[in-house]
């Protein structure tokens, strides 16, 4: 009850700090650029990843280009790519690495964690929470800048002539840490380090806010067992991140060392360039399971908010209840705390001792659990629902069958003994770009319709909507799923070609087959991009509610100004997946209803809880 | 070049902008503009994916069919059956579960396609279902584990004693594999301090045991005799993969790493049942290690007992090959040096001179 009381109170003089901020009216710059308002925040971070999910869309069809065509003469990028060509017209290997190296750190961290987490986190949390804004508006504006300042870094990292970062996205030393092995381990590798550096620094930040909008701000009414799916998946995100990007800071931190100041933290009996290193005592192996402590955690990072959004959409648009509400957000807890057990199943044949790597496939396979339990739940949430397909829905759906065809092979590569031919396979690029990469991917695409009508006021046009999803999804499947058969040949990652050997000779075709999905799914983009900034400007003003929605953010006008509610903010009676209930008058019943305006649909035990909602708020 | 790709682009640009225009200048005229959504494309959508459910399963299974027995390399090595068969039994459970969850997502997506004449059924829980679930794919996944720990400790386990030790040293970007020779049948110590263009291995010359260690620019290993990998790296991360046995192992440098197998098939007998006369066993790199990551190919060749015999006594030891080196071996030990290294006695006194 406490608390209870002390989240109404703290409303309340957010309340006040709302109304002060209505008065004064900022410039431009105020209001648009160095904003404190969550939602300017989540477009700011929602069209930097678009800028960023574009050049990592393009970076991975310049080396899908030399897989799929290795003979291709690419002299006609020469204007483009200059020095990093060869006289014969073939991209240069290193660079190739580069390519590989910066399209993965870009989608993971730029896109699908920053893109992801950052617009929806900041959009939804207050909106669906029931609260003005973010717990501090000042810290939420410094996480997008300190974004912002990261991505200027790594962009800048593209253009510098020894090349960005191309010891691949996990940067293991010694590769890593040694320029002599590799040109982009120099200047391209420390802006790569700084740049990290910052992100982290913005992750945390927005973090913070997250969980403590999620703690303090909820409106009257809105405990956890209230909260939308969403919340739940944004604000457990929060958390891992909290606890394991600090990680990550130090692998890099210690790497910096290693790299600048002469220590050895990683490195031990190097002999490289025709000189022996004095380094010893290091441990190329201890960067692995700093990095992987954060690597691991990170697929959930991206993971968990595009399952949220989906749990919100599939349910919103099946006009049922999400089917097992404690269920989901159970797995997802089960989810967030296994991730931190689970990061040495990247490392199975590091030379680690055997005996951990039995430990990690024992706990690797048993998230799978969890996983498969969401699955069925979105499955039996479609059964006998009542399915409108918009885009949204349709990215959704997508994004489930993602989940299950790459969730499915990942119970081979958790399992040690099978890992050891699978690893670092192609088997291994298809399972994580279905299940993390493309999954998460649909998860914001489906995201961005369905909540565009809230943000932009207006509506996306629904056929190139669909035009875009059927060209993506068909898109997707056809890029990464030949990859199993590749990898089950064999084919090792992060190969320039595979012509010097014998045991890899085949599947030119499938490879070209995956090359030119790529060129299509990349080129089906840009109908969503016209799409989506045509609509901004002239699109069909959206009504309220156009997707007669429960959850509270579908209660503030067309275009939500600051401080989300022009009155005083909604109270929350029940939970958010009131869709369809036997007896009522409109297949839905949104969150701020109370029960005693609804005699003709309430449950036995809802009847009893009017009694409640009357003894707390006066009438 | 450059202009006909770019106006490509803007041609479909425009196109695209065109049809879009059309289709809502129609939408206006019939009225439809304000209809929260449109039936047919619902119903068009719904159709859309139970057409993508059959054609993507029938795809599926025919290409998985088409080229059933092709996918991995020929398997050569009695751990490498083992993991194969957990990966096919791994594939039929999970092919199994796959195919029945793809199959009944996108009939509920098809079948409960929005009717404006029903109401979705409010179906908020049930436990026991969501039991049924949570233990079912407990259970074969607990099945999973045992099978494959199992497999993974044996694969792990130590090596047995009479095991033929070879040493794999990765760096950029080749791999070079020492035996421990045929007199003493132990390697012998390496610093990666002595490392020059000439001692490669670092080998440490105070160490008996590497009198007759011989360098090989192609792996030779017996048929059914257990083979013990000794791994490290001299400069980035490497990792050993020989894709027909069936192993993989990082090359460290500061570690060393190991991995255990036994070959099943020589050479020529997989050239027989291939029917490739040309086939080869090949190593290759695995841990992404720089410009040419892709280009560390090492040759293998598995040879019958008795010809592997005679290759490894047919190996001049590395010592031999830089007689200059002896000069690193320690006065006492100079005579035994130059017997294990198979060098004629009679060098003995020059190298003597030569060195004081």
């Amino acid at each position: 009850m406490a608390i209870h009381v002390e989240s109404h109170s703290a409303v309340h003089a957010h309340d006040d700090h709302g109304h002060e901020h209505e008065h004064h009216h900022g410039n431009f710059w105020t209001t648009y650029i160095f904003s404190e308002d969550h939602k300017v925040i989540a477009k700011q971070f929602l069209i930097t990843g678009m800028i960023w999910a574009l050049i990592g869309g393009v970076l991975s069809v310049l080396f899908r280009l030399q897989l799929g065509f290795p003979e291709a003469n690419l002299s006609w990028l020469k204007p483009v790519l200059g020095g990093w060509l060869t006289p014969e017209g073939k991209i240069d290997p290193e660079f190739y690495l580069a390519l590989v190296t910066m399209h993965g750190t870009i989608m993971v961290f730029f896109v699908l964690t920053a893109g992801l987490s950052g617009t929806f986190s900041n959009f939804l949390i207050p909106l669906q929470v029931g609260a003005r804004d973010m717990a501090s508006g000042f810290m939420n504006m410094l996480s997008y800048w300190f974004f912002f300042l990261s991505s200027c870094v790594m962009f800048v990292s593209l253009f510098i002539s020894t090349g960005p970062a191309a010891g691949g996205w996990v940067i293991y030393p010694p590769l890593s840490a040694l320029p002599q092995a590799i040109p982009g381990s120099g200047l391209g590798m420390t802006l790569w380090l700084v740049s990290m550096a910052l992100f982290i620094v913005s992750s945390l930040l927005g973090s913070i806010n997250y969980i403590t909008t999620v703690i303090n701000l909820r409106t009257v009414g809105m405990s956890f067992t209230k909260l939308p799916l969403t919340i739940w998946a944004f604000f457990l995100t929060a958390i891992i991140g909290i606890l394991s990007f600090p990680v990550l800071f130090a692998a890099a931190l210690l790497l910096i060392f290693d790299r600048s100041f002469g220590t050895s933290f990683y490195l031990s009996d190097i002999y490289i360039g025709g000189e022996a290193l004095p380094n010893q005592g290091g441990s190329p192996i201890l960067f692995q399971h700093l990095f992987w402590f954060l690597g691991h955690p990170e697929v959930y990072i991206v993971l968990l908010p595009a399952l949220g959004i989906t749990s919100e959409i599939i349910a919103t648009n099946s006009r049922k209840p999400i089917f097992g509400y404690k269920a989901m957000v159970g797995s997802m807890l089960f989810i967030a705390i296994l991730s931190f057990v689970v990061w040495a199943h990247h490392m199975f044949v590091t030379g680690m001792n055997p005996f951990l790597g039995s430990i990690f496939t024992l706990l690797t396979l048993i998230i799978a659990v969890p996983s498969a339990v969401k699955i069925f739940n979105y499955v039996t949430t479609l059964w006998k629902g009542n399915i409108r397909f918009t885009p949204a829905m349709l990215f959704s759906i997508g994004l489930v069958s993602f989940f299950l065809t790459g969730g499915i092979t990942g119970i081979f590569l958790g399992n040690s003994a099978v890992d050891i031919q699978l690893h670092d396979t192609y088997f291994v690029v298809a399972h994580f770009h279905l299940v993390m990469g493309s999954a998460s991917f649909f998860g914001m695409m489906a995201g961005v319709y369905h909540w565009f009508p809230k943000m932009f006021g207006r509506m996306m046009d629904e056929k190139l909507g669909y035009l875009h999803f059927w060209l993506t999804f068909v898109g997707v499947y056809l890029v990464f799923f030949p990859m199993h058969y590749i990898g089950i040949a064999g084919f090792p990652r992060r190969y320039y070609t595979w012509t010097a050997f014998e045991t890899f000779s085949g599947f030119a075709d499938l490879n070209m087959l995956v090359s030119i999905a790529a060129i299509v799914t990349l080129s089906a983009q840009f109908i969503f991009l016209f799409n989506f900034i045509y609509n901004i400007f002239r699109g069909k003003l959206a009504p309220t509610n156009p997707w007669n929605s429960t959850t509270l953010e579908w209660t503030t006008p067309r275009l939500p100004g600051h401080g989300n509610w022009p009155g005083e903010i909604p109270t929350v009676y029940r939970w958010p997946y009131d869709y369809s209930k036997p007896g009522a008058k409109e297949d839905f019943i949104p969150q701020h209803i109370p029960y005693s305006e609804t005699p003709e649909s309430n449950l036995p035990h809802e009847n009893d809880q009017i009694k409640l909602q009357f003894g707390d708020k006066p009438l | 070049m450059n202009w006909i790709i770019g106006l490509g682009v803007v041609l479909v640009l425009a196109i695209l902008y065109m049809i879009f225009r059309i289709g809502s200048l129609v939408e206006v005229v019939r009225g439809k503009k304000d209809e929260p959504f449109s039936m047919s494309w619902n119903n068009i959508n719904a159709y859309l994916f139970m057409a993508f459910m059959i054609f993507g399963l029938v795809g599926f299974f025919w290409y998985s069919w088409e080229h059933y027995g092709t996918y991995e390399p020929a398997v050569a090595s009695v751990h490498g059956a083992v993991t194969d068969n957990l990966f096919w039994v791994t594939m039929w459970i999970t092919v199994a579960a796959f195919s029945v969850i793809f199959v009944v997502m996108f009939w509920f997506t098809f079948t409960y396609r929005y009717d404006k004449n029903r109401k979705a059924e409010f179906f908020a829980d049930n436990h026991k279902l969501e039991i049924t679930w949570t233990v079912i794919p407990a259970i074969v996944l607990a099945l999973l584990i045992f099978k494959g720990l199992r497999a993974w400790n044996d694969i792990t386990g130590p090596a047995s004693k009479d095991a033929e030790v070879i040493e794999v040293v990765g760096q950029q970007w080749l791999w070079m594999t020492r035996y421990p020779g045929v007199k003493d049948k132990e390697l012998g110590k390496h610093n990666y301090k002595l490392i020059d263009a000439a001692n490669e291995f670092g080998l440490d010359l105070t160490d008996k045991n590497s009198f007759d260690d011989f360098k090989s620019l192609e792996m030779h290993i017996p048929v059914g005799r257990e083979v013990l990998l000794k791994i490290r790296a001299k400069d980035v991360l490497h990792s050993v993969f020989l894709p027909h046995f069936r192993v993989k192992m990082d090359a460290v440098p500061g570690m060393q790493t190991q991995f255990k197998f036994t070959a099943t098939m020589t050479t020529a007998q997989m050239r027989e049942k291939l029917n490739n006369p040309n086939f080869n066993y090949e190593m290759a790199c695995t841990e992404i290690c720089g410009r040419g990551h892709f280009s560390m190919k090492f040759p293998v060749v598995v040879d019958t007992e008795e010809d592997y015999q005679k290759w490894l006594s047919s190996q001049e030891a590395w010592l031999k090959q830089n007689p200059d080196y002896l000069k690193y071996v320690p006065a006492e030990l100079k005579e035994a040096a130059m017997i294990k290294a198979g060098i004629p006695l009679d060098n003995l006194t020059t190298v003597q001179t030569a060195s004081n």
